[in-house]
């Protein structure tokens, strides 16, 4: 099974040179620490900044630099600041490549849900909606399953949506999956010491396994 | 040119009336109208329904106003860090209407630039898409969302000048620049009120145009939600 790190480590081996990516709030923020350095790509920030940088130290703090997760950030040398319709101009008008984000339910057809749960107190929806309806790369990092067992990787799901057919790729704690154009995970690796038959078990919605399929190497 | 200056705070609000629209910049609590806010605190106001992509946290910014009762409505995308929002909301004494991030900025902008209505992919298959004109454009499905406007728009900029022109710093512009077209009134508070000259018309942000009434702030706090340091790096 894969940590937190982990997943974050294999996501950033989906990341190419010269993309513009988007990262949501939790392990997807961790992704950045993996990108390799001789990969120049630019992190932006819905609330209006290309070119997020590492934290800051405690001297450079700055209450006017926040990341969307309102994190204390840096800027990176070459970045740039414009407003929140601007921010979500460039998202909507597909000129970010690619967004990470998280999930509680994604289904073999690629819905999402991942912003309210019926009978908790509703927080919204942040960007997430706009980001899921736009991007045209999407890739979910999540756990396989529920804190009880459940699977989360479904033929439908059932917590309200916050996009429908649009995750392209998921690294969950088990395994790298694929949605396929016409339904359906397609499993391309295995977490270390995870078998096709655990993998199987735990994922609901139709699970394609073609051939012999890899073990992750970190 | 047009002087827009005005005293201080309290000046800045003394029409704001019972029931108003009220939008306030601001992502988090960076870059919203500090000064404006407590001076509408000092204020009996009830019935508001205010715009703002956050409500603020229980002990400042727009939370202090949720705590007061004098916000009816809030029109937000993400209200999470506000336990009294919660009970409000749970009891049915507040209404929210929650709003995509991206939708919110764009109804604002709209609203600003004479536009009533517009299609974007946001919600779609989602809730939010419920009792929406739904139409497809070239394969694709899109929804409409209709502008937003607000009797009173309040902004937080880094430095403006008597004439309204304004321009702000980092991550704290967010919303201000679309709400301060949005607003039929907006008032702008400024960190630094420069004679108007004095700032480069090249790097304005927000035009004068927009701007109605502007004063120096005073005793910013700017808190941070969440201060993240890294080790030695940055």
């Amino acid at each position: 099974m894969l940590n937190k790190n982990q997943i974050a480590q294999r996501i950033a081996r989906e990341v190419k040179n010269g993309q513009y990516i988007n990262l949501g709030i939790g392990i997807p923020t961790l992704v950045a620490n993996y990108i390799p350095d001789d990969l120049e790509v630019v992190l932006q920030s819905e609330n209006g900044l290309l070119g997020i940088g590492p934290f800051p130290t405690e001297e450079k703090i700055d209450p006017d630099l926040i990341n969307a997760g309102k994190q204390t950030i840096t800027m990176v040398n070459g970045s740039a600041l414009f407003s929140s319709a601007e921010s979500f101009g460039m998202i909507r008008g597909g000129h970010v490549h690619l967004t990470i984000l998280g999930a509680m339910e994604v289904s073999e057809n690629g819905d999402i849900a991942n912003w309210k749960i019926p009978g908790k107190m509703v927080k919204g929806m942040g960007g997430a909606m706009d980001l899921v309806a736009s991007a045209e790369n999407i890739i979910v990092a999540m756990q396989h399953c529920s804190k009880d067992g459940q699977s989360k990787l479904l033929k439908e799901c059932t917590l309200p949506i916050t996009g429908i057919r649009c995750v392209k790729k998921i690294v969950s704690d088990l395994a790298v999956l694929e949605i396929l154009p016409e339904g359906g995970f397609k499993l391309l690796e295995r977490a270390p010491g995870v078998s096709v038959e655990e993998i199987k078990s735990k994922t609901e919605g139709k699970l394609v396994v073609e051939g012999e399929i890899p073990e992750m190497v970190f | 040119m047009i002087n827009k200056t005005i005293a201080n705070a309290k000046e800045a609000v003394k029409d704001v009336f019972s029931n108003a629209v009220l939008m306030f910049g601001g992502f988090g609590l960076s870059g919203i109208p500090e000064n404006c806010i407590k001076a509408l605190l000092e204020k009996d106001l009830t019935g508001l329904t205010c715009v703002s992509n956050n409500a603020g946290v229980d002990d400042f910014g727009i939370g202090l106003m949720l705590k007061k009762r004098m916000v009816k409505k809030m029109i937000s995308s993400y209200v999470g860090e506000n336990a009294e929002f919660e009970r409000q909301l749970l009891s049915g004494e507040l209404e929210v209407e929650l709003t995509p991030q991206g939708t919110l900025a764009e109804r604002i902008r709209a609203g600003g630039a004479g536009i009533p209505a517009f299609f974007t992919p946001a919600g779609i298959g989602t809730e939010v898409a419920e009792g929406k004109e739904i139409r497809e454009f070239d394969g694709k499905l899109y929804l409409m969302e209709r502008w937003l406007k607000a009797d009173f728009a309040f902004i937080k900029a880094w430095k403006g000048d008597t004439a309204g022109n304004l321009i702000y710093k980092g991550t704290a512009r967010n919303f201000n620049p679309m709400m301060a077209a949005a607003g039929k009134i907006t008032i702008a508070e400024v960190e630094e009120l420069v004679p108007a000259g004095q700032l480069d018309p090249n790097q304005i942000h927000t035009p004068g145009i927009y701007v109605q009434r502007i004063f120096q702030g005073k005793d910013y706090e700017k808190r941070i939600e969440q201060r993240t340091v890294s080790e030695g790096r940055g």
